[in-house]
């Protein structure tokens, strides 16, 4: 098929950057979206032009690096699909597709589609595990863990911190992200110690980056990867109101 | 930069100067790790701060290291090229882990997952490694557990297991389809903290270009900023490798697109042991190639040969679709060879056996090149949603990249190559024969031989980190003392130099053709000779034309940009320069193991019934392999393997 894409390119962050349009004449249906950019990528380079910066690495949906919005969609329009997952099979010849990069201001552009997502790394570093040092640590069954629990904690779990959620919130908010740490880790017993530190630490560190605030729109969950359920953020401020008692 | 042309044919290199003492203690083999802990010397607490120890890698090996040893009082500095430490390729191993806890009750033991270990990885690694690798995997379970890992449970509350690979005991322990997702998690959520606690120096998106070593000892290494160019110096007391696997030599691979081989060659190049380099593990169920585009292959979880069965028709070039060819036009060749484990037959010989049936013009799919994976039998028998519940979202995956149900007919699948068993030489204490030097998880190659269990890459990166560096690190810093290097030390200024140079010379060439194209065309001859089947004439046509490629490559590569910026072509550049050096070695290292064993197939080396044939007599040895110069053959050093509490025998799975 053939299609025309229409690329955001930015040298790096100082600059302003703007939409480029590029041909792509030639895409098989079983390519997927960032093997089309590859090809795309290998012509500029024997034109000399700069090929497209994108953020990518396993290429099976997993590690969360992958991070463009495809016609105003994060991850494009498959639901449950990452970039990397999205095959060229759900666009048609003829189509124009529009490429930005995740557009918020705690994930500055580096360059073209690649933003700087350390904000994310930052706000886990505030209180995003259990502090248990190696060694020590008791048997692996002494503790029993109701099923329902762990597979409760394990869909919180299955995040992948790519970073979709804020880039389709309308106001940049990061909460389903924060909200599947804090879900995860308050469903275990191991969690229960830091309870409410924890979510303070995050959400706290959360309004430092500035990420935006939570108006209930539910656009995270539609475009998380993932499906990570909005029911997380409600459980999250549960946690968060026992904390401000708490803690605060 | 000098890039001299070896000579155009293979000569056979010449045995060295040896390897250094492997450490291994005496006495009982349970004892062992035991009694050396108890022997090693030991930095005080107090004392821990005074040393800064360099962690390259974020992924199982390198953040439970990171972690551990920042909990212990080290200063720690750890590097990643990815944009985070959670990304790491760790992250996408699907299966399991396996540790020796048998809550299943039903036989397991430290001794057997040894024996699985060592016989799986057909006696070419050792016996006290591998067995101290079986005796902390059942700490590591209970260390991932206090994190919060969620691993998968029974309604009683108690962890659950399956039986994965082939093992007759079900000693696996997942966390849905994504237990590398979980257990690195754990280990970055452990590392977030001491670098939120300012004990870990943490910078990602930054990669190892070289090392520096000082009077024979590593000392530091050099870096490059991926965002901005900038080329650094690190100094420290010791410098730990965690940078995984060498998989991505041939282009296609189920390693992530950055997963490179850079800083252990570099390390090759300054000097430390390459060992088993022709040690690789092709998967066998990955999803076929569609076509020249593809960048990668996608690994499907080997567990979906529990329910599964493996055919291809019997007749050769059968076009017809799978559902039109009547059961006794089947050939299930895997249960036909190998009635006892069946379609659960080690990885090596389940690829082996799909190469030889798409070899006899039986494959199917594009190509030929494909065998299919099929359910029916399995839903028919236990309904789709028990099907669905055990393999949806694998065969959503399926679905998703081949536009085709899986439970409506069979998948195609097809072997790939997957996980690197060789690695640079480490003694007991996991450091190389350059002092200071450590190497973790699959950048070494110590106990794996020469093919790996499914769910041990896991076990063993985690062993490595969590559990054997944090007491073999002092025992080096304690007698070698705190390092009075700093990084204004000529071989810091002069190692940067080179470095510069080299990214210089990348960047000038200004040829006609891609970094990718060049690694598309290495691949090719890296699969094709040294892949699933090799023989001495296919091993020794590569050897002629990877230097050839190699010249090429510095005369036509095309990378554009400037190096202070962000520039992935300059990135892929400098990796691909290495990989054309690196798959050179591996083919050596292929031509001169004349045998068979695990993922290392001589083709001249088979019984009458295709098996794989050992030579005992003369490669029980570890081949590693010393750097002598651009354009000079490398030296091949030998360590013996001995067995001493496990009998040598043939792995048969019939």
């Amino acid at each position: 098929m053939h299609l025309t894409l229409h690329v955001w390119r930015q040298k790096n962050g100082d600059d302003s950057g703007g939409f480029v349009t590029y041909d792509a004449p030639d895409v098989s249906e079983h390519m997927s979206f960032l093997e089309m950019l590859d090809v795309v990528n290998e012509q500029l380079i024997t034109d000399g032009i700069d090929p497209i910066a994108f953020d990518h690495d396993c290429r099976e949906g997993i590690c969360g690096t992958c991070s463009m919005v495809i016609n105003g969609s994060p991850h494009g329009p498959e639901r449950a699909t990452t970039t990397c997952q999205l095959h060229m099979r759900h666009f048609k010849d003829g189509d124009e597709i529009w490429i930005e990069p995740w557009r918020a201001k705690a994930f500055p552009v580096i360059k073209d589609l690649v933003v700087d997502r350390s904000s994310f790394d930052r706000v886990v570093q505030a209180g995003g595990f259990v502090s248990v040092n190696t060694g020590g640590a008791p048997d692996a069954n002494a503790l029993p863990i109701p099923k329902a629990a762990a597979d409760e904690a394990m869909d919180a779990a299955a995040c992948i911190g790519c970073g979709a959620c804020v880039a389709a919130c309308k106001n940049a908010s990061a909460m389903l992200f924060v909200a599947a740490k804090v879900s995860h880790l308050a469903s275990l017993p191991q969690g229960q110690v830091e309870r409410e530190q924890r979510v303070w630490r995050m959400v706290v560190q959360m309004d430092e980056e500035k990420f935006g605030a939570c108006t209930n729109q539910f656009e995270c969950e539609a475009a998380c990867p993932k499906e990570i359920s909005v029911s997380h953020i409600a459980k999250m401020n549960r946690e968060f109101g026992r904390s401000v008692r708490r803690v605060g | 930069m000098s890039i001299t042309v070896e000579p155009r044919t293979a000569p056979r290199s010449t045995p060295g100067t040896g390897v250094p003492d492997d450490k291994i203690p005496s006495g009982p083999l349970e004892q062992r790790w035991e009694k050396h802990k108890g022997q090693m010397k030991l930095v005080a607490p107090a004392n821990r701060r005074r040393y800064s120890l360099i962690v390259v890698g974020s992924g199982l090996a390198g953040a439970s290291a990171a972690a551990s040893l920042a909990e212990m009082g080290y200063g720690v500095r750890c590097f990643c090229y990815q944009d985070s430490a959670r990304r790491a390729h760790s992250i996408a191993a699907q299966g399991g882990i396996n540790a020796a806890k048998n809550y299943q009750n039903d036989g397991d033991s430290v001794y057997r997952l040894f024996y699985d270990t060592i016989k799986g990885g057909d006696f070419r690694s050792r016996e006290a490694n591998v067995y101290r690798l079986a005796e902390v995997s059942t700490a590591i379970i209970d260390q991932c557990v206090a994190q919060g890992v969620p691993f998968a449970r029974e309604y009683g509350g108690h962890l659950s297991n399956r039986s994965f690979g082939g093992a007759q005991v079900s000693r696996t322990f997942y966390a849905r389809g994504q237990t590398g997702q979980q257990l690195l998690l754990g280990a970055y959520s452990a590392l977030a903290r001491q670098i939120g606690l300012g004990n870990v120096d943490m910078h990602p998106r930054t990669e190892m270009l070289d090392l520096v070593v000082v009077d024979g000892h590593a000392k530091g290494i050099i870096t490059r900023d991926l965002v901005t160019g900038k080329v650094e110096r690190w100094a420290g007391d010791a410098v730990i490798l965690a940078t995984g696997g060498y998989g991505n030599t041939f282009y296609l691979s189920t390693n992530a697109k950055g997963c490179n081989v850079t800083a252990a060659y570099r390390a090759y190049k300054r000097g430390a042991l390459f060992a088993n380099p022709c040690f690789t593990q092709i998967h066998p169920t990955c999803i076929p190639v569609s076509g020249d585009y593809q960048s990668k292959l996608t690994l499907m979880s080997e567990s979906l040969r529990n329910d599964g069965r493996i055919w291809v028709p019997k007749k050769h070039g059968d076009t017809r679709p799978a559902h039109q060819i009547p059961e006794d036009e089947r050939d299930y060749y895997l249960e036909r060879k190998y009635p006892s484990f069946g379609n659960l037959a080690p990885r090596d010989i389940a690829s082996r056996s799909a190469k030889e049936v798409c070899d006899e013009g039986r494959g199917v799919g594009p190509g030929g090149l494909g065998v299919y994976l099929d359910f029916a039998d399995s839903i028919n028998r236990l309904g789709e949603k028990t099907i669905a519940d055990r393999y949806g979202n694998l065969f959503q995956m399926y679905e998703r990249i081949t536009g085709e149900d899986p439970y409506r007919q069979p998948m195609r699948i097809f072997p790939a190559v997957h996980y690197t068993m060789g690695g640079l030489w480490v003694d007991y204490n996991l450091m190389s024969n350059i002092p200071g030097l450590h190497v973790l998880g699959e950048a070494n190659f110590s106990d794996h031989g020469a093919n790996r269990l499914g769910a041990s890459a896991l076990m063993q990166g985690l062993a490595d980190g969590y559990f054997v560096i944090p007491y073999t690190i002092g025992d080096y810093l304690a007698r070698e003392g705190k390092s009075e290097v700093t990084t204004d030390h000529d071989a810091f200024r002069e190692v940067e130099s080179q470095t510069t140079e080299r990214v210089d010379k990348l960047l000038s060439v200004n040829g006609r053709r891609s970094v990718d194209d060049f690694h598309r065309e290495l691949g090719k001859v890296m699969w094709d000779y040294c892949g699933m089947g090799r023989t001495r004439e296919g091993l020794t046509k590569a050897l002629e034309r990877i230097p050839e490629l190699r010249d090429d490559f510095w005369n036509d590569v095309r990378v554009l940009g400037a190096n202070e910026e962000y520039n992935t072509s300059l990135e892929k550049a400098g990796r691909v320069a290495d990989f054309l050096e690196f798959g050179e070695l591996m083919c050596r290292d292929a031509l001169e193991r004349e045998e068979s064993c695990g993922g290392h197939f001589r083709e001249e080396y088979q019984t009458e019934e295709g098996e794989a044939m050992r030579n005992d007599k003369d490669f029980t040895h570890v081949a590693a392999w010393r750097f002598q110069g651009d354009g000079i053959i490398p030296t091949r050093e030998v360590e013996q393997l001995h067995f001493e509490f496990v009998e040598l025998a043939t792995r048969s799975y019939k």
